[in-house]
């Protein structure tokens, strides 16, 4: 199926909310928006959902505390007991006090290295993954706009986001749509 | 809209006319020109130093331990006082990045690369101690819980150096990540910006595909606060098992509850002063004046002022509890009325002195924003907090409870090269990090340029807080065209001066201006086209095919002449060219001429 996007560029962060905002405010819709930084409150702007990523976490961080108090119990308590400096073996309960140190650092370290990995994974993001920003300019100082512009008249639409501010427009034919 | 406001009163964090491009250019400046002298001068000295370290690595591994000055009573010295030096460096980086993050500090967004970088290069180097220490390193799998071929030989859970261990590694590899995530879409500028097709490729692979889309940002941003949230535990927690290594044995001086608050105090200490080191060199050498100013000196200098302090309240702690308890033997602690007296007076007055009484001058408003002073302050409390961790580990155990085996340390040539060595590969990967990777986030700081560019708060300073050039956008209804809202700005759009100025009828009054344009050339020499070529002089941000034209007229042709202007020449241009005066000064052409002069 083929597919038509506009893409609208603009100079400035204040004037790209301005025209999300009227874009959004006149029914159409935004596919995408390229940045070159985080500009607070885009997010809400374009109407996506809150990110869950920080839940994903916390689960990580239960994750990497379970494995912990399940190695060292296996280790500590079930595999080879020993009397160490006289700190009591005989049951997790009794000598958790000194594994603490490594419950904490193993759920940092799980909780962040699981998170990183899965925001690495969900935004498509690996070494030699190919760059998706369609103007080199977004990475630096310009902001684009994609707009979808099957069912609607180009004309109008191109005159609408030109009275947005945007500096160029083009349109865009994609073959197929993925 | 997102308001930009800031109070007014904040000076601000990003000086002179700096659009987000200028942020780009600046940033990318140093990766995408050649070195100069001075940096391969530097790498030199730092690559001989690392060599040298590296010889000495290799001859205590091959010979063993023994080649340290270590001996019965002073078995751990240098290498352990090193690690802790290192480690506690590598501190700072995750404080300002962490810390200062969930604190919303926006002075954050200038330091927090180059901190972390430090952070994790020290981190390798401390690192390095405990595996020569090992003494047979390729065994150095041993510390980790794997089932092995000895029966059920486990770690010792129960061991502050296992918890050690885990600490390290999980603190080195949470700030590598950390650190990488937020480099991502910085590689991705200079992927974008870069002509050359081999710094396209790397930076591309470097860069992890970032697109910079807004459903990314939202988890970028996420990401990095859930991180943030993470590592600032971390790093108190890192410095506290450090701390444990001692606090947790029964050797006067060493058996010290107030060891992890106080040790995590110092190592934020030294950890900023190297940040002031090697920050208050950088900025001069990649020209980030703009962006790391004397404010986020004062700053930092404020963070060393209340670390030192805690730093030096413990100290008093320990000297008075040393005395209090009555117990001989805490008078021959690192901080005790013997230790000031003994053989190792020296040593205790170089902590006291370096950490205590000098650091107290920054109390000074003048000293604190004083650059060249808060260099030396910052050496000099590098070398005090390594003075402190000599002096817990050989002090305390110089002076054994049997007098019989009171001993001093003497350090080996072998001890003093492993040390150089690790600053020499601690300054060959910060040097290659200054050339090849983004020193500043400039993502970031372009997120805070309207609130806290010096450009912006005079734009809000003349036309009040609330009629700022974003408020011009929303005044006009959308359908006035293309909102302007490049006023007192001057991006690079279509819209620029180019399309609405006449390229035909612009000339220059030769001959009205023939002496003020004999002066501007004698000022900022002639141009011979028989030896010379000629420079593409729109390359300057503020000069267009217009200007470049009138430049042209004039005899302006390469960047060496607009480079050498100075306030008399840029007076005198406005003089002869009345279009726009103040333009070449407020974009500083000289100083952009300057750079791409050295690039070329």
């Amino acid at each position: 199926m083929a597919s038509r996007k506009i893409h609208a560029i603009y100079t400035d962060d204040d004037l790209l909310m301005q025209a999300v905002k009227q874009t959004r405010a006149a029914n159409y819709h935004i596919s995408e928006v390229f940045t070159p930084f985080p500009v607070h409150g885009l997010d809400h702007a374009v109407g996506i959902a809150p990110t869950r990523i920080a839940i994903t976490s916390f689960l990580y961080g239960l994750l990497g505390l379970s494995v912990a108090v399940l190695m060292m119990n296996y280790i500590m308590i079930q595999d080879w007991p020993q009397n160490i400096g006289g700190k009591p073996s005989f049951t997790f309960y009794q000598n958790m006090p000194a594994f603490i140190p490594i419950m904490f650092e193993l759920t940092v370290f799980f909780a962040g290295h699981l998170m990183v990995i899965t925001f690495y994974m969900r935004s498509k993001l690996w070494p030699f993954k190919k760059a998706e920003n369609p103007d080199l300019r977004t990475t630096d100082d310009h902001f684009l706009m994609e707009v979808d512009a099957d069912n609607h008249d180009v004309e109008k639409l191109t005159k609408f986001l030109y009275d947005t501010g945007a500096s160029e427009i083009s349109l865009i034919e994609n073959e197929q749509d993925h | 809209m997102s308001s930009h406001y800031e109070a007014p009163i904040r000076e601000p964090l990003v000086l002179g006319e700096k659009s987000y491009h200028d942020i780009s250019v600046d940033v990318g400046a140093p990766i995408l020109g050649k070195a100069n002298k001075s940096w391969w001068i530097v790498f030199t000295i730092a690559l001989v130093a690392f060599l040298w370290g590296l010889g000495c690595i290799i001859y205590t591994v091959s010979t063993g331990i023994g080649v340290w000055g270590l001996n019965k009573t002073i078995g751990w010295a240098w290498d352990i006082t090193n690690f802790v030096w290192w480690v506690g460096i590598g501190h700072a980086g995750t404080l300002i990045s962490a810390v200062l993050l969930l604190f919303r500090q926006k002075w954050r967004m200038a330091v927090n690369r180059s901190a972390e970088a430090m952070t994790i290069f020290a981190v390798v180097q401390a690192g390095l101690f405990p595996i020569i220490h090992m003494g047979r390193p390729w065994l150095a799998y041993w510390v980790l819980p794997i089932p092995n071929q000895f029966g059920s030989l486990w770690v010792n859970f129960n061991s502050p150096l296992l918890w050690d261990v885990f600490a390290i590694s999980t603190y080195l590899s949470i700030s590598l990540v950390f650190w990488w995530t937020g480099l991502l879409p910085d590689f991705a500028m200079i992927r974008d910006r870069t002509n050359s097709p081999f710094q396209k490729k790397i930076y591309g692979i470097l860069s992890f595909g970032w697109s910079g889309r807004v459903k990314d940002w939202q988890r970028f941003e996420e990401v990095s606060l859930v991180l943030a949230g993470l590592a600032t535990p971390l790093v108190l927690s890192v410095h506290t098992i450090v701390s444990f290594d001692f606090a947790t044995s029964v050797v006067p001086g060493w058996h010290s509850t107030i060891y992890p608050p106080y040790f995590v105090a110092g190592a934020i200490f030294s950890g900023f002063a190297m940040v002031q080191t090697l920050l208050i060199i950088m900025r001069k050498v990649s020209h980030l004046e703009s962006y790391i100013t004397v404010l986020h000196i004062e700053y930092m200098n404020k963070v060393i002022l209340l670390t030192g302090g805690i730093v030096t309240v413990a100290y008093a702690i320990e000297f008075f509890i040393g005395w209090y308890s009555g117990v001989p033997y805490e008078n021959y602690t690192y901080l005790s009325f013997g230790a000031a007296t003994g053989p190792y007076w020296w040593a205790f007055w170089a902590l006291i002195i370096c950490n205590f009484v000098v650091p107290l001058t920054l109390w000074v408003k003048k000293l604190r924003r004083n650059i060249v002073y808060t260099f030396f302050v910052a050496l000099i409390i590098n070398i005090g907090m390594w003075f402190e961790r000599f002096d817990i580990i050989v002090v305390n155990v110089s002076k054994d409870r049997l007098t019989s085996s009171w001993a001093m340390f003497q350090p080996t040539f072998v001890d003093i090269g492993t040390f150089i060595g690790t600053i020499g590969f601690f300054f060959v990967l910060f040097l290659l990090y200054a050339r090849t990777f983004p020193v500043i986030a400039q993502a970031e700081v372009k997120t805070i340029l309207k609130s806290s560019g010096e450009s912006f708060k005079r734009l809000r300073a003349e036309h009040g807080d609330d009629s700022s050039h974003i408020q011009k956008v929303e005044e006009y209804p959308a359908d006035a065209g293309p909102a302007a809202n490049v006023e007192g700005k001057h991006f690079d759009t279509v819209f620029d001066d180019s399309d609405e100025e006449d390229l035909e009828n612009n000339s220059v009054d030769l001959e009205l201006h023939k002496g003020k344009i004999d002066t501007l050339l004698s000022g900022v020499g002639t141009f011979n086209p028989e030896v010379q070529k000629q420079d593409d002089l729109k390359k300057i941000n503020g000069i267009g095919p217009v200007m470049e034209q009138k430049l042209h007229q004039i005899g302006i042709f390469t960047f060496d002449q607009v480079s050498r202007m100075t306030d008399r020449e840029y007076d005198l241009l406005d003089e002869i060219i009345s279009e726009f005066p103040g333009r070449a000064k407020r974009d500083d052409w000289a100083g952009q001429a300057l750079m791409l002069k050295n690039k070329n």
